[in-house]
């Protein structure tokens, strides 16, 4: 983890209320597709998590949605602002466990930590199959990127009115895979485990304090015991997920 | 000694910052990110006679100028923290920690206390009678004089270390309750901790936290933590920690100002992780800036 100030090079629509921004600083603590950024919000006590959808050593990549008081004023925020932020945090996904035709499945804001993944799996020259599920139409982003880096691509929309109709796991059945990797909102993981013919790794989201392990604010029960969300994961082994309910 | 250093219940800390219990774990995540022992001391993370999970998520609900959180005292237990915890910590600090401890009866407190006061590595007890996130103890021992003696009495008799008891805010009358555990032999209060709060989604029409209720930190609360100090450390003869939203060395000279002899970092931590360290180095310039030679002089300075 490291702490440090970034400056807004880029801050647009993707979709309505998806946006993309990108900040320019010392981004050497990024180690692993999956990770999480943490940033600072004038006005705002605690800081607002948001997953890396790609990075160099001297820019991060961040898609989000704006959902809340905090991802609204991000919207809003101009090129060249300065903003406080830890980066590096999280375990990521393990690129090594791929197999050599990995399959990645996303939802809404669950599909940007896939993207860094999909380049480095695709660098290490794997058959990269991604499934990107969105509710409509109008609310896709990022497919050409994912077909820009060689990957098969499949979209999914909930009312059908683009691609396969239906969510993710509909357009799983028919796909032939070594190993998974998804994020999305938690009824999708669920969906996908439950689908899943192979071992994987599922990210997930919760609500959070610190975002670096201290505050125990977003702990979640294992089978390999208690975990916290944003220091022992985000993404969790498939064979490690106990699910409550 | 230096011009910060202070002495908490009869051990010299280099200086009065202490990470407050439930923001600092157990030291290792922070010794990633710079020497621990830069700090005073620290107050570890909550412990139990049992292991416990705590309370279902989300646990943490953002406010204006603070937070909520309800974990729920989830620990290892306290055979884990001496086996596991304490270890791991002796590799990166090699300063006294403070034990902090909850219970649900007060044999809890008392077994719990027993056992860390056979570690070296710990210097005091911190004995938490104010947790608002649990149910059938923590709090409810805090918010009644007798019940807080009681506790205080049954751990003295099992520890030579000295004891801090911890007061929760939520209560009509905190000095009676500071009394009656100076009474009953403590040797240090520290306050506040959180106070119990709330947050409602409307777009869901529900709490935001599972629990509903939590404990409320942050920099809103220290104009509070500020007053209590102050009642406090008034109204007793033995050392008074200081905490509730401390952000700044200002905040920090503020609190010893209205009587702290240490003052715990608590919500501060989570949004900042270099804030302690930040703060020590600020100190001496801050001490000149109004013309403070040593930081000890200036405890309770105001009357």
């Amino acid at each position: 983890m490291k702490q440090g100030i970034f400056k807004i090079t880029k801050n647009v629509n993707l979709t309505r209320d998806v946006m993309l921004m990108t900040l320019s600083g010392d981004a050497s603590a990024i180690t692993a597709p999956g990770q999480f950024i943490n940033i600072k919000l004038d006005g705002k006590y605690l800081r607002r998590p948001i997953s890396v959808c790609d990075s160099t050593d001297t820019e991060i990549t961040i898609i989000y949605k704006v959902v809340g008081h905090g991802t609204e004023q991000m919207s809003k925020m101009p090129h060249g602002q300065e903003l406080d932020v830890l980066t590096g945090l999280g375990n990521g996904y393990d690129v090594s466990r791929s197999g050599d035709t990995p399959l990645l499945l996303g939802g809404g804001v669950g599909v940007p930590p896939l993207y860094m993944l999909a380049k480095q799996l695709k660098a290490a020259e794997k058959d990269v199959s991604v499934i990107l599920g969105f509710n409509t139409a109008d609310e896709i982003f990022y497919e050409k990127e994912f077909e820009a880096l060689g990957c098969h691509v499949f979209v999914t929309t909930v009312d059908g009115s683009k691609g396969i109709k239906g969510f993710v796991t509909n357009a799983m059945e028919n796909i032939e895979y070594s190993y998974f990797y998804t994020c999305g909102p938690e009824p999708m993981l669920k969906a996908v485990y439950k689908a899943s013919k192979t071992s994987g790794e599922l990210s997930f989201e919760e609500r959070m304090g610190c975002g670096f392990g201290a505050c125990m604010g977003c702990s979640c029960k294992t089978i390999t015991g208690y975990k916290r969300i944003c220091k022992d994961g985000p993404v969790m082994q498939k064979e490690e997920i106990l699910w409550e309910d | 000694m230096g011009r910060l250093s202070v002495n908490l219940c009869g051990i010299e800390l280099d200086n009065p910052i202490i990470p407050a219990s439930g923001t600092f774990g157990f030291g290792y995540e922070f010794a990633e990110l710079y020497d621990i022992n830069v700090l005073g001391t620290f107050s570890f993370k909550g412990t139990t006679k049992d292991a416990r999970f705590g309370n279902p998520t989300p646990r943490i609900a953002e406010c204006y100028a603070g937070m909520i959180n309800a974990v729920g005292l989830q620990n290892p237990g306290v055979e884990k923290v001496i086996s596991e915890e304490l270890p791991k910590l002796k590799k990166c600090f090699n300063k006294k920690v403070m034990a902090n401890v909850s219970g649900f009866a007060v044999d809890d407190y008392a077994y719990t206390c027993e056992q860390l006061d056979k570690e070296e590595q710990v210097g005091w007890l911190e004995v938490n009678v104010s947790c608002p996130n649990v149910h059938g103890g923590g709090m409810s021992f805090g918010t009644s004089p007798e019940a807080a003696a009681e506790v205080v009495k049954a751990v003295k008799a099992v520890t030579t270390k000295p004891v801090i008891v911890k007061l929760s805010p939520n209560v009509t009358d905190i000095v009676s309750i500071a009394k009656a555990c100076e009474a009953a032999g403590a040797d240090g209060i520290s306050l506040i901790n959180t106070m119990l709060g709330m947050r409602i989604d409307l777009k869901t029409r529900r709490p935001v936290i599972a629990n509903k209720m939590g404990g409320f930190s942050g920099p809103a609360i220290f104009p509070v933590a500020v007053r209590m100090v102050y009642q406090v450390a008034n109204a007793v003869n033995i050392p008074v920690i200081g905490m509730g939203g401390v952000s700044s060395a200002e905040d920090v000279i503020e609190m010893m100002l209205a009587g702290a002899t240490a003052v715990e970092i608590g919500a501060a931590n989570l949004v900042d992780p270099y804030i302690c360290r930040d703060i020590i180095n600020e100190l001496p310039a801050v001490l000149d800036k109004y013309g403070i030679g040593n930081l000890k002089d200036i405890i309770g300075g105001v009357k």
